[in-house]
């Protein structure tokens, strides 16, 4: 594999409006570009590229099984200066994935360092198949 | 009422016409970058998560900014696999024409959340001088 890669930082994707809902906040809101990837462990590792936010800004929420990621990210300014040429936007991120593995949620572990997050998402231990007595009479 | 164009140096406008040819000269393997101006200076920042502050390089040479960097490509082990690759990687070099010559002594960069903040001060010799001119005799 080569060092040069053809895109080391493709432009950020704004977010489309869903359907169903929108946000309540009028701001630019991007889709964070993201690896995935399973361990040999079975576990799921995401690291998704959000430059602008830190471990403060950012929330993430697993409710069934669907993962989602924001961040809200501040204007940047400059006293006395003024933006003369723009090649990206500033905005919020979101994201929102749909799990099909089962996560152990006690053991998921989420680390911000300059401005990639990462995410351990440690795969559940299988259920053992429970026996269930019949019992007569 | 028709407006009298009296050709006067306009700092905006100039800049304008200067970034209006920038676009073209960039490549897309290239992180993003928003330029802000004032008479006294250019602030520069660029998204570029993920990496190494220690291998960000800069150089100012008169009016050329030049960013090197390299963003850490993940490389999978034995039985580890990839769901999705969005986040590019590699290395990267930009070059910049500034709209004036810098101070290069001056110049102050700083990383923080996967964005680079350079500051470039206008160097002196170049700001624009008022010239009074003298009641002749």
């Amino acid at each position: 594999m080569t060092d040069e890669a053809k895109t080391i930082q493709p432009q950020k994707t704004q977010m489309q409006d869903a359907a169903a809902t929108e946000r309540t906040k009028d701001r630019r809101t991007y889709i964070p570009r993201v690896d995935i990837y399973e361990d040999d462990q079975n576990n799921l590792r995401i690291l998704a590229d959000m430059p602008g936010a830190n471990e403060k800004s950012v929330s993430i929420t697993l409710e069934q099984d669907v993962l989602t990621i924001e961040a809200s990210v501040d204007n940047v300014e400059f006293s006395g200066h003024t933006l003369s040429y723009a090649e990206y936007g500033v905005g919020d991120y979101y994201r929102a994935f749909t799990l099909s593995e089962k996560i152990d949620r006690e053991k998921i572990e989420a680390r911000m360092k300059n401005g990639v997050l990462s995410i351990l998402l440690p795969k559940a231990e299988p259920h053992k198949t429970r026996k269930i007595k019949i019992q007569a009479g | 009422m028709a407006r009298i164009d009296f050709g006067l140096w306009d700092p905006r406008s100039e800049m304008e016409r200067f970034f209006s040819g920038f676009r073209r000269a960039t490549s897309e393997s290239s992180p993003p970058m928003n330029i802000f101006t004032s008479e006294e200076g250019v602030v520069i920042t660029s998204e570029m998560s993920g990496i190494d502050p220690e291998k960000i390089e800069l150089s100012v040479v008169n009016d050329k900014l030049t960013i090197e960097g390299i963003k850490p490509v993940i490389e999978l082990k034995e039985g580890e696999s990839w769901h999705r690759r969005e986040r590019g990687y590699g290395k990267f070099h930009r070059k910049v024409r500034l709209p004036f010559s810098v101070e290069g002594d001056k110049v102050e960069a700083t990383y923080e959340n996967g964005i680079l903040k350079v500051s470039l001060p206008r160097a002196e010799a170049d700001k624009p001088r008022k010239i009074s001119v003298k009641m002749a005799e």
